[in-house]
């Protein structure tokens, strides 16, 4: 089953800590039976709304396949995290994963046309 | 008595034909809607930030469904407002 794992970091996070954080979260759907199809890093962006007092966030979205059984221990690192504002896990069905490779080799974003 | 039909008036009765409304989703074969992707969900909110109703985004009814799924998942992760004014 492939998830989409998608987590906003506090702004005060250094460049290099969201890249431990961002490797982090990577090792740990991979030892445990998981592996990550693509890992792709937003950056600092402004929220719509203030969470817990900050106006920015940093986002990361993960995109893996692994055992359904692997969530639940994401879970629980993500909610022991404190730098972790806010996470989401999406299970993606497969017009989803279509859609996902057609936006990162350079299709059109809205699949207008959908060949599968 | 005046027949219905050989009535005539000064002007033309205007019926403008109201452009059918299609669902864009069927109509481009778009078969996700991704909850990422703030900028398109936008179409979907009025300046409040609030979803539109089917009536005027004239979605079918799967997709509508689909949309207001990918729009709450956005206002979650604070991509999108929940509510705002002059969103647009």
């Amino acid at each position: 089953m492939n998830y989409e794992l998608m987590v906003i970091f506090t702004p005060v996070l250094s460049e290099e800590d969201y890249k431990v954080a961002q490797k982090k979260f990577a090792d740990i759907i991979k030892d445990n039976g998981g592996e990550v199809t693509h890992e792709n890093p937003w950056g600092l962006r402004s929220l719509a709304y203030p969470i817990q007092k900050k106006t920015t966030g940093m986002y990361l979205v993960l995109e893996y396949t692994a055992p359904s059984d692997l969530n639940e221990k994401l879970k629980i690192q993500l909610n022991r995290d404190e730098n972790v504002l806010r996470h989401m896990v999406t299970a993606l069905d497969k017009y989803a994963v279509i859609y996902n490779n057609r936006k990162r080799h350079g299709a059109n974003t809205d699949s207008k046309t959908v060949e599968a | 008595m005046a027949v219905k039909q050989e009535i005539k008036y000064l002007t033309a009765v205007k019926t403008e034909k109201r452009q059918k409304k299609y669902c864009r989703f069927k109509k481009m074969g778009i078969r996700y809607v991704d909850y990422k992707d703030g900028e398109f969900l936008k179409k979907f909110l009025n300046d409040q930030g609030k979803m539109l109703p089917r009536r005027i985004t004239g979605n079918s009814l799967k997709f509508q469904r689909k949309v207001a799924q990918a729009i709450k998942k956005a206002r979650q992760l604070a991509l999108l407002p929940y509510v705002t004014d002059l969103l647009k």
